[in-house]
């Protein structure tokens, strides 16, 4: 009964959606107040009723009710409760309906924070979202319907794909799926802005914080992907320029372009429909990502099951929405006036640059993806676009943005002195070669391609920290004084310099696990050695074992080095039992920022087993940058502009008084 | 700068990035790709030794050699041709006779052998590689008992 309720719940949502999708933009272009404030109501409703179907489903997982065939073809009874709750979305139906909650509850939130802004651009912005939120909720219950009930329940599920089962999924699927669908936000109210055919300073200050926290939360959800594959393949990997993750990924740039056009627009009025532009684009990718993740078009982890129809379907979503965006785009642009000019060398040109190098850069990486489903519709032949493809497009693109990332902060808007900036960035550059030098020495040598690398990644660091000393004064004005100034300084100062350092950290890791990893791959019987990263490994046995739903096998190492035992490594092969499917548990041991991580092969014949390897120096570096850049966003959405001033919809003389008071 | 020069300075340097990334792009298509291949169609493609290629089919049964050391043998099939197969390391888990397998690498010269350096045979217990699948449907391969494959 409580299944059909959940069901039902999603129909009347789409009924909801339905509603708020018409009625509020009707009221907008009337003047109709009731109808406008409709929308709102509508968009609280419509989340209590997602928000209901989904607790159901998750109740039904909880109890692990099989009569429900989602249930059923995704756990088991024995399933430890988290990966039951997580399994909820470790699933085609669960993932979409996910999905779809997470677009209510934006929804919801922008009615619930938008009291300041205009009542038609709020009703306006609702109503798109309501487009979207009923076009999934229809593919929801149209093809992918998680309440199918089977006619006999089953004793058993038949468990959920073992590579899943991690505290990974319980966590990067949401948060992908926040910074994903947060982007939506920011499409509404590009489309809203080219409905109402007016956009200003003000709408960019409304679009950033959104803007901002869908950046973070992808970029943790993109760090903490990395980070499971790593850690649960056991490949050592921890990028693979797979399709599916490139299709989180080309979002991430379009939204790191549209963070930084949002900027402009802000502050000098400038790049107006640019900044449309990318919004609709980074939106448009992520569409593009769940429709090359969800159709099956791609087969992964992530295609959970592929069914025609479902292709056929977020293939028309796709159409309809990204064609009916840029059809709008192109009729209405024209009537956006811009703004501000700029010379080349200014705050504003920095910023052209970083959109043009992370533009193309995603174009590169959507390119290298759909290259070959293309080519094989049209030609039949197959090819494999992989890493090579994107180290030498992506990685050669992206060069120049690095070089010149701290310059952007220190230039001056309107027109920027890029000797001065030079010269100031001077002790920075200066900094990243010594450290390179040091680390050449520390390493007895290495490629000189790698060097210039870490030299690159601490330059952006101490760049990023040269703008906060400049600003403050420290070292030129007394300590007290420096210290005043420094806390005085606007958070999204020290939430840029926290991005921008970051990206230097996660820059050092890969450089330095590309040049320095080590990996061997030996045979080894119980009481052999190996060595890896300075570290002598013992291997002194296997050992048998059981979970909850699967047997193991261990092998025990012990870590020395200089002949002191550090500490032990265990490494295991799993065998799940109800899908008799085998996985690998590496184990893995950290030493400040470098780790080794040991998977384990064959069983010989003679009683030894194959053993893998790795010692990856610096390899936490990748996902700390990535947290010290979510850092960034936090603090910058903390700062006291984007909640104080910003809603009130500037007339031109109290734009530029607001302006002044920064 | 008069205004004119400034848009045209923003606009040739952005056409001029932009056309070095189409150049590198297409550069890194005609370098860095590698085609796929069933062993069935090896003989007709005369592939210079050395070439990079995804060689995928069925791991054919009773053809693997494990357990003798850090390299692994065995041999990949279509029914049309089948080719021995070396690689060096830890089989995917997944990895298993009669299933499917995509195995990138290269031939050496003067060898019949195909050495591989990454092994895959993906995620899922019933996941036959899509690329092998469609292969082996069009030469009339049956994939007995698998009614999962797409």
């Amino acid at each position: 009964m409580i299944i059909e309720l959940g069901h039902y719940a999603l129909v009347l949502a789409l009924a909801t959606a339905l509603v708020q999708a018409i009625l509020p933009i009707a009221g907008a272009r009337r003047g109709d107040r009731a109808l406008m404030e409709l929308a709102s109501s509508a968009a609280l409703v419509c989340a209590l009723l997602v928000a209901f179907s989904f607790a159901v489903l998750t109740f039904a997982y909880v109890t692990s009710d099989f009569s429900v065939r989602n249930v059923w073809e995704n756990s088991h009874s024995l399933k430890p409760l988290i990966y039951k709750i997580s399994g909820v979305w470790g699933n085609h139906e669960g993932s979409m309906l996910l999905w779809l909650l997470i677009l209510v509850f934006f929804s919801a939130l922008v009615a619930l924070f938008g009291r300041n802004l205009p009542e038609t651009l709020k009703a306006t912005v609702l109503a798109v979202q309501a487009w979207i939120a009923a076009a999934f909720a229809l593919f929801i219950l149209l093809t992918s319907n998680p309440f199918a009930r089977l006619i006999s329940a089953p004793g058993e599920g038949k468990d959920l794909n073992p590579v899943l089962q991690d505290v990974g999924l319980a966590i990067h699927p949401p948060l992908l799926y926040l910074g994903y669908v947060g982007f939506s936000v920011c499409f509404s109210f590009a489309i809203a802005a080219l409905i109402e055919g007016r956009i200003d300073a003000a709408w960019a200050r409304w679009v950033r914080p959104w803007t901002l926290a869908a950046w973070t939360f992808l970029t943790a959800g993109i760090a903490m992907g990395s980070y499971w594959a790593y850690y649960e393949l056991g490949w050592g990997g921890w990028w693979f320029w797979d399709p599916v993750e490139n299709a989180s990924f080309m979002p991430w740039l379009a939204g790191t372009a549209l963070l930084h056009s949002a900027l402009v627009m802000e502050k000098r009025e400038a790049l107006k429909i640019w900044t449309v532009l990318l919004a609709i684009m980074t939106f448009s990718l992520s569409l593009l990502g769940t429709f090359l993740v969800r159709s099956g078009v791609l087969t992964s982890v992530h295609a959970f099951a592929t069914d025609p129809t479902r292709g056929i379907f977020i293939l028309a979503i796709l159409v309809v929405f990204i064609g009916g965006a840029f059809s709008l785009f192109a009729l209405r642009a024209s009537r956006l006036k811009s703004g501000g000019l700029f010379a080349p060398i200014s705050r504003e040109g920095a910023l052209v640059l970083n959109n043009l190098i992370l533009t193309t850069a995603a174009a590169t990486v959507l390119t290298g993806t759909l290259y070959p489903l293309v080519l094989e519709a049209l030609t039949g032949e197959k090819i494999s676009v992989g890493a090579p493809f994107f180290n030498m497009t992506f990685g050669l693109l992206m060069l120049p943005l690095l070089c010149a990332v701290p310059f952007g902060p220190l230039l001056a808007w309107k027109r920027g002195d890029l000797t001065g900036v030079a010269q100031r960035l001077f002790v920075a550059a200066a900094v990243g070669l010594l450290v390179a030098a040091v680390y050449y020495y520390a390493m007895n040598g290495g490629p000189v391609l790698a060097l210039l690398g870490i030299a690159l990644g601490v330059y952006l660091i101490v760049g990023a920290l040269t703008d906060l000393v400049l600003r403050s004064g420290i070292g030129k004005a007394d300590g007290s004084v420096a210290w005043k100034r420094l806390s005085g300084l606007p958070r999204s100062a020290f939430g840029t310099a926290l991005a921008h350092a970051g990206l230097g950290v996660t820059l050092i890791g890969i450089v330095a696990v590309t040049a320095f990893e080590t990996e061997t791959v030996v045979e080894m019987k119980p009481g052999m050695m190996v060595n890896a990263g300075g570290y002598t490994l013992r291997f002194d046995g296997m050992r048998q074992g059981r979970g909850p739903n699967y047997t193991d096998e261990t092998g025990h190492f012990t870590v020395s080095r200089g002949g002191v035992a550090v500490t032990e490594i265990w490494s295991s092969k799993r065998l799940y039992t109800a899908r008799r499917m085998p996985t690998t548990e590496a184990g893995i041991r950290t030493f400040g920022l470098s780790q080794l991580y040991v998977s384990l092969g064959d069983p010989m014949t003679d009683g030894g087993i194959v053993v893998r390897v790795w010692w990856k120096p610096l390899i936490l570096c990748i996902w700390g940058g990535a947290l010290i850049m979510m850092a960034g966003g936090v603090v910058s959405l903390s700062d006291r502009r984007l909640r104080v001033g910003a809603p009130t919809r500037a007339k031109r003389a109290a734009g530029l008084a607001l302006g002044a008071a920064e | 700068m008069t205004r004119k020069q400034k848009r045209l300075a923003i606009i040739g340097g952005g056409v001029g990035f932009l056309m070095a990334a189409v150049f590198l792009v297409m550069f890194a298509f005609s370098q860095a790709v590698a085609y796929f291949y069933v062993p069935g169609d090896l003989a007709k493609a005369g592939l210079a030794p050395g070439t990079r290629i995804r060689l995928g089919g069925l791991v054919e049964t009773g053809s693997l050699k494990r357990g003798e050391g850090k390299t692994v043998t065995f041999n990949v099939t279509d029914t049309l041709g089948t080719v021995p197969v070396t690689y060096t390391g830890i089989l995917p888990d997944l990895f298993r006779e009669g299933q499917g397998v995509v195995a990138e690498g290269a031939f050496v010269a003067g060898s019949p052998v195909f050495v591989a350096d990454t092994v895959l045979a993906k995620h899922d217990e019933t996941y036959m590689p899509k690329d092998v699948a469609d292969r082996l449907k069009a030469q009339g391969v049956a994939l007995g008992g698998k009614e999962n494959i797409q």
